[in-house]
């Protein structure tokens, strides 16, 4: 509570009352900071210092690892790796701009039209996070079966020849292939698109609506001028928050993609697993964590909303 | 942040300080907070830390594993298992085998079902094992290789042969000396793994196939295809089919193998490189071949006609799953009595009628048949003379050509 104002004299303080309460109260926002604090220093600080260090160490399983700054690891690792490295940007940011569109409509209806529907709406979208990340994505194996109805329709109407010549899928199906892996990826980070879309849209007073439309705006106008603008924190977040975890999965390339779909995530795991390759695991981490702070750094900017984040 | 409302200042100026601490360039933001903090921590902490660290040599050539043994005065034991890789009774719970374990010697079982993957639970295990800690398990059950490399990094107990007579009479032949635990020192076979290619009837429409080369060259099959990320079965599927032995393999075969499944992988034969989940792949349909561990097909095919396996002229992988006593371990005794247990034929059999691999213990035909007519002469789950003779180890790498050979592989899937 308040520091500057001055309490009025307690009467006759008792002899050990040297301190004055307000002493304490300069301390308990850091107090309240402690627990984050330590928590962030315990599962961030420290594993990222462990694993900056174990990317520059050498050595084998049997002889130990020591640090011999052998910064050499990261070009090798970058050179060998890059092409994982683009597709993992590449399948994120087009899992990204899906969600956005698939998301945003969404959110519109939720914040504007949805009326007492919106409660249900919202538990439609969360409610998938109450099963698991793992059956969720095991689950598009079944609607994207080869013999199942959706690859059957999406065969009959010609599309799998659009996608095939683009190089999207192969052959007839839709599993094991890129599209497979983008739409997992989708799916599967669509509510933090959702989320952060509605409560911005949310935000925005109907009254503005009202207020452009008694400026003979057209609605098209009155989104385009009002409603995206005044939206955009949302939109940054939203991009931000599928992304940034997008870009790191290995599951969706693991289940639904092929040789060919590899992600920097599979390649990390089976650096750090199969072939107990430790430096190069985590130079790859590391690469990856760069890789996405320049991207987020560089949309931020250009989006110019700084202090959202 | 504290409510920061003196009487002093005006409204104007309480709203231009409250703004300041939200808007605007000089924010005090989370951001230039934590930008703050991290260059101070970095600078100070950051490089003497980074140089500090440094993983320890993981082998372990001194003494000093076999912790004190409380078998006498506790008699319990733990064991870790893999999931559905044991019998069970219709209520789901209980561990008919097990029980009659306890029953008869008065030891209590804690059983877990706590092994998912060979390389993940080494991940799990690896910092307790090195520190030369206790793992808290008894018993840990581990495909050979993994059971090879513990072995080598000196991480598991010297079994004591006095207290395991059934184990060391009835382990069938083929598991009797693998070139990684010569004369079974170390560990014994929980069961046996015969990789095979199994083909869903449906989803071949006609095409047959008998070899692995019919998987990785006929158009027909192109992109219906599966292997398995195990190297080694995959691996030495592939040997076999080019007639190379998988025990005795130099490195130039291994790229040759390589190349070949490359050459499949580039034309799109392949689909996926799968654990196990190439089961659903396969009853569905979306895999029409694949090479495949017998014990699965064996459930397949209990549900689905259409799923069978072919075993090729040139040979099948075999590999076990073994258990071993990790380095200080409470009760090395009861483990050991445990696994003894396991190699009688009746506890054998009753474990072969349930769980349908290959049964590593020799003259449990007789005890199998009573439980069951079909398993006793299933040659997935007791190999007759013709299917042991067919059966190929995958030999033992050293840890360079383990690093080497998992990273072109690796390559191969695409990671």
């Amino acid at each position: 509570m308040a520091t500057v104002t001055e309490a009025p004299p307690t009467p006759a303080p008792v002899a050990p009352e040297k301190k004055p309460p307000r002493k304490r109260g300069r301390w308990t926002p850091y107090l309240l900071l402690l627990p984050g604090l330590l928590w962030l220093v315990v599962f961030f600080a420290l594993p990222v210092i462990y694993q900056a260090s174990t990317s520059v160490q050498t050595g084998s399983l049997e002889e130990g690892y020591k640090v011999t700054w052998h910064f050499a690891t990261y070009w090798d690792a970058l050179s060998q790796y890059w092409p994982q490295f683009v597709r993992s940007v590449l399948y994120a940011a087009s899992a990204t701009v899906l969600c956005l569109l698939l998301g945003y409509p969404l959110a519109y209806l939720i914040a504007f039209r949805a009326g007492r529907w919106r409660n249900l709406i919202m538990i439609l979208v969360i409610a998938p996070f109450f099963t698991s990340f793992l059956i969720r994505t095991l689950a598009w194996k079944t609607i994207l079966a080869d013999g199942g109805p959706v690859v059957g329709a999406l065969d009959a109407l010609h599309v799998l020849d659009v996608t095939a010549f683009l190089g999207w899928t192969a052959g007839d199906r839709v599993l094991a292939t890129p599209l497979a892996v983008v739409c997992g990826l989708t799916y599967n980070f669509l509510p933090f698109m959702i989320l952060p879309l509605y409560t911005s849209l949310e935000r925005i007073d109907p009254r503005l609506h009202e207020a452009a439309g008694d400026l003979y705006a057209k609605p098209s106008t009155t989104f385009r001028k009002v409603t995206f603008p005044l939206s955009m924190p949302g939109v940054v977040s939203g991009t931000l928050l599928t992304f940034i975890p997008a870009s790191g999965d290995y599951i969706n390339s693991d289940l639904l993609g092929s040789t060919d779909t590899r992600m920097v995530g599979n390649v990390i795991q089976s650096q750090f697993l199969r072939i107990l390759d430790y430096p190069t695991a985590a130079a790859l981490s590391f690469i990856l964590m760069a890789a996405i702070l320049a991207v987020v750094t560089v949309y931020i900017r250009k989006s110019g909303t700084e202090d959202l984040v | 942040m504290e409510q920061y409302e003196p009487d002093r200042l005006s409204p104007v100026q309480q709203a231009a300080i409250r703004r300041s601490f939200r808007n605007g360039r000089a924010a005090l933001s989370r951001r230039s907070l934590l930008r703050a903090s991290t260059g101070g921590a970095l600078a100070v902490g950051g490089l003497g830390a980074l140089s500090a660290c440094g993983i320890p040599p993981a082998g372990n050539t001194e003494g000093g594993v076999s912790a004190e043994d409380h078998s006498a005065e506790e008699k319990s034991v733990n064991f870790s298992n893999w999931t559905e890789y044991m019998d069970i009774d219709e209520s789901g719970r209980r561990h008919p085998t097990l029980e009659a374990f306890t029953k008869r010697t008065g030891i209590k079982v804690k059983y877990t079902e706590d092994i998912n993957d060979n390389t993940e639970f080494f991940g799990k295990i690896k910092p307790q094992l090195a520190a030369r800690q206790d793992t808290g398990r008894d018993i840990v059950v581990l495909t050979d290789w993994l059971a090879a490399r513990l072995i080598r990094l000196g991480w598991v107990q010297k079994l004591d042969a006095s207290n395991l007579p059934h184990a060391f009479a009835n382990v069938a032949s083929s598991y009797r000396t693998p070139d990684w635990d010569p004369g079974r020192a170390y560990s014994y076979p929980w069961q046996g793994i015969a990789t095979v290619i199994a083909y869903n009837k449906k989803a071949l429409d006609g095409v047959e196939v008998k070899t692995l080369s019919d998987l990785l060259d006929n158009p027909k099959l192109k992109g219906r295809v599966g292997l398995l990320t195990e190297m080694r079965d995959t691996m030495g599927m592939t040997l076999l089919d080019m007639d190379k032995d998988p025990r005795s393999f130099s490195a130039d075969d291994y790229d040759a193998a390589l190349a070949r499944l490359q050459k499949s992988v580039d034309k799109g034969q392949i689909r996926r490189f799968t654990g196990n989940d190439y089961t659903s792949d396969l009853t569905k349909g979306d895999l029409a071949a694949c090479v495949a561990w017998a014990g699965d097909v064996v459930q397949l095919q209990a549900d689905n006609p259409d799923i069978g396996f072919v075993i090729p002229d040139s040979g099948y992988m075999l590999s076990s799953d073994n258990m071993l006593i990790p380095n200080k371990a409470r009760h090395k005794t009861n483990a050991e009595r445990l696994i003894d247990y396991y190699f009688e034929p009746q506890p054998a059999a009753q474990l072969a009628a349930y769980i349908n691999f290959v049964c590593p213990v020799d003259g449990v035909k007789e005890e199998l048949a009573k439980l069951d007519e079909d398993a006793a002469d299933n040659p997935l789950i007791l190999p007759d003379k013709a299917m042991q003779a067919k059966s190929r180890a995958f030999r033992s790498l050293s840890s360079e050509e383990e690093t080497a050979f998992e990273g072109k592989f690796a390559k191969l899937t695409g990671a």
